[in-house]
């Protein structure tokens, strides 16, 4: 134990002077950035949170390229259809990407590697550790920080000679045009509907090509839109899908990989358009399966003569723009915070607390637990039957077998055994407990706020996922 | 006739977690032709085993639901009236927006 404490102390005073010298190197940048504001550039190419066009100085060959960017970036340019042009085009562009998550991490990586003169990023969220198996760009030291911040501090360390821009703001429709005005190109990486429709009207109203990309569970989809004259977002998809048909990573899970091929394919896109080298993938889709193997690109239709933003007769302006409502249009958030539904009566349900007091008390019942049977794998409640809401209906007579169980057990009437239902988060016991009631269960009752309530109140053990 | 039938982004879990299938269809009793409005009503009947509501509104498919006809979006062949020959892959996709 004694050897424990002075390594304990060891490493505190490590901590320490690790902390000292970062703070020391922390104030010598903020010095160099200060007395580089003090330099007039050219085409003010520098100034604060502006992203214009970096500016090249011209060298002896005439192309711009110093010294080191020539060995830093000389695969590019032993490329013959790369070359020397190409690269001093990314070199000089500008890209923005929105979201900084699965789709957004190998994006930027690539972006920064490859000498994108300005990139750009737009997220709010903080790092979370279930982010990590796929937002590779982030690191366990970073969990808790904003993502932007991760980020960016990824791609310095990767090229520190070009700029990146930090938005650490949630995009919406009265920052979006301010923001995405400072960039060439967009890639859209972000996880929500609302926000697909805002970010390619902002695109359309701003004259931008989009750089479209998304992930779920298994599959992959890719495509760019507002390229040249080519469809935008709302050709393909002139009214919203029903929200039920809306599924999230955080629901259905995603295999950490696909959305890395799928971010790596939009970096490849942004940088074919930024260098002008290529065919970007406008007017057709890339649908990818994980599963099978399989990469199909299909031909899509073009630009909507009467699209409602993009097409002949639109009159979709910034101000139109500005004033849209695109949660009440997609009828879903922008944020992806958990739905949070109150369907039932409050003497219908308890709260996980209460549960557990009746629990210690030896109180007669039968716990069903409604989610799908993969995450009952996960982790569950002891002695919880597991009867997905999909087979409820089918399944009843388990339900009523292990109340007589019970009773048997327990020594009450049927009458005296409680039926309590759980979930994940609160929403799906309510449906159950909604067509408990109707089939004559009428003392069921719901766990509010489910496991993760268990989780945040009872049992701070217990895993949440 | 002969077709294949794709399924993709979460609509295959309307019809038993199975992607792809291996169908014959015939043009109804009286018509020459198979349309995709013919397939869909098809599909409806035989395919589809839950939320035909996630798969359907009216006599289309949902909003936000390609269907691609030979690796082609059906808005370029005529969409409803898109005329199928024997052999064709008619692909059913649902757009995904996560990342």
């Amino acid at each position: 134990m004694e050897s424990n404490g002075e390594d304990a102390s060891r490493i505190l005073r490590e901590i320490e002077t690790l902390k000292a010298a970062k703070a020391d190197i922390e104030h010598r940048i903020s010095v160099l950035e200060a007395r580089l504001r003090d330099i007039p550039l050219p085409n003010d190419a520098i100034s604060g949170v502006s992203c214009s066009s970096m500016s090249i100085a011209d060298s002896a060959a005439g192309h711009g390229l110093s010294p080191d960017m020539i060995y830093r970036y000389s695969r590019h340019l032993l490329l013959p259809s790369f070359g020397v042009q190409g690269q001093s085009s990314l070199l000089k562009s500008s890209i923005l990407v929105v979201g900084a998550g699965g789709l957004g991490a190998p994006a930027l990586l690539y972006l920064a590697a490859c000498g994108v003169g300005c990139i750009g990023t737009v997220d709010h969220d903080v790092v979370e550790l279930n982010n990590l198996h796929r937002q590779i760009i982030h690191t366990e030291a970073y969990v808790g920080q904003p993502k932007v911040q991760s980020a960016a501090a990824a791609c310095r360390s990767i090229n520190s000679t070009i700029q990146i821009v930090e938005h650490k703001e949630a995009l919406c429709t009265s920052n979006a045009l301010e923001i995405l005005s400072k960039y060439d190109l967009v890639i859209d990486a972000t996880d929500n509907v609302p926000s697909r429709y805002m970010i390619s009207d902002c695109c359309v109203v701003l004259g931008k090509p989009l750089v479209s990309g998304a992930a779920l569970g298994l599959e992959g989809q890719l495509t760019v839109y507002n390229y040249k004259g080519g469809p935008c977002y709302r050709c393909l998809f002139p009214t919203p899908p029903p929200t039920t048909a809306c599924q999230r990573c955080s629901d259905s899970g995603v295999l950490g990989v696909v959305p890395g091929i799928i971010g790596c394919l939009q970096a490849l896109e942004a940088i074919k358009i930024a260098s002008a080298v290529g065919e970007p993938l406008s007017g057709r889709m890339l649908l990818f399966d994980a599963l099978s193997a399989r990469i199909r690109i299909v031909k899509i239709r073009g630009r909507l003569s009467q699209c409602e933003v993009c097409g002949e007769n639109a009159t979709f302006t910034q101000q139109k723009f500005q004033d849209f409502d695109y949660e009440k249009f997609t009828r879903s958030p922008l944020s992806t915070t958990p739905l949070k539904l109150n369907l039932l009566p409050a003497d219908s349900r308890i709260t996980s607390k209460e549960y557990n007091d009746r629990l210690v008390n030896g109180e007669a019942h039968v716990l069903v637990d409604v989610r799908p049977s993969h995450h009952f794998n996960i982790v569950s409640l002891p002695k919880s039957l597991n009867i997905p809401l999909s087979s409820l209906e089918t399944r009843m007579s388990e339900i009523s077998s292990a109340l007589k169980e019970e009773e048997e057990q327990k020594g009450s009437n049927h009458s005296g055994t409680s039926i309590y239902v759980v979930c994940r988060r609160g929403n799906d016991s309510q449906r159950a407990v909604e067509y408990l009631h109707k089939i004559g269960f009428t003392s069921a009752k719901d766990i509010i706020g489910g496991l993760e309530s268990w989780a945040h109140d009872v049992d701070p053990n217990f895993p949440t996922y | 006739m002969q077709l294949t039938l794709e399924f993709g982004g979460g609509l295959e879990l309307l019809c038993e977690s199975v992607k792809i299938h291996s169908v014959n269809v015939d043009p109804q009793v009286g018509e020459e032709k198979l349309t995709m409005k013919d397939l869909l009503s098809w599909v409806r009947a035989n395919l589809i085993k839950e939320r035909p509501e996630m798969f359907m509104k009216g006599d289309s498919v949902r909003p936000g639901v390609l269907v691609l006809v030979n690796d082609c979006d059906w808005e370029l062949s005529g969409q409803l009236d898109t005329t199928l020959e024997e052999k064709d892959v008619i692909v059913f996709i649902s757009t995904l927006h996560g990342g």
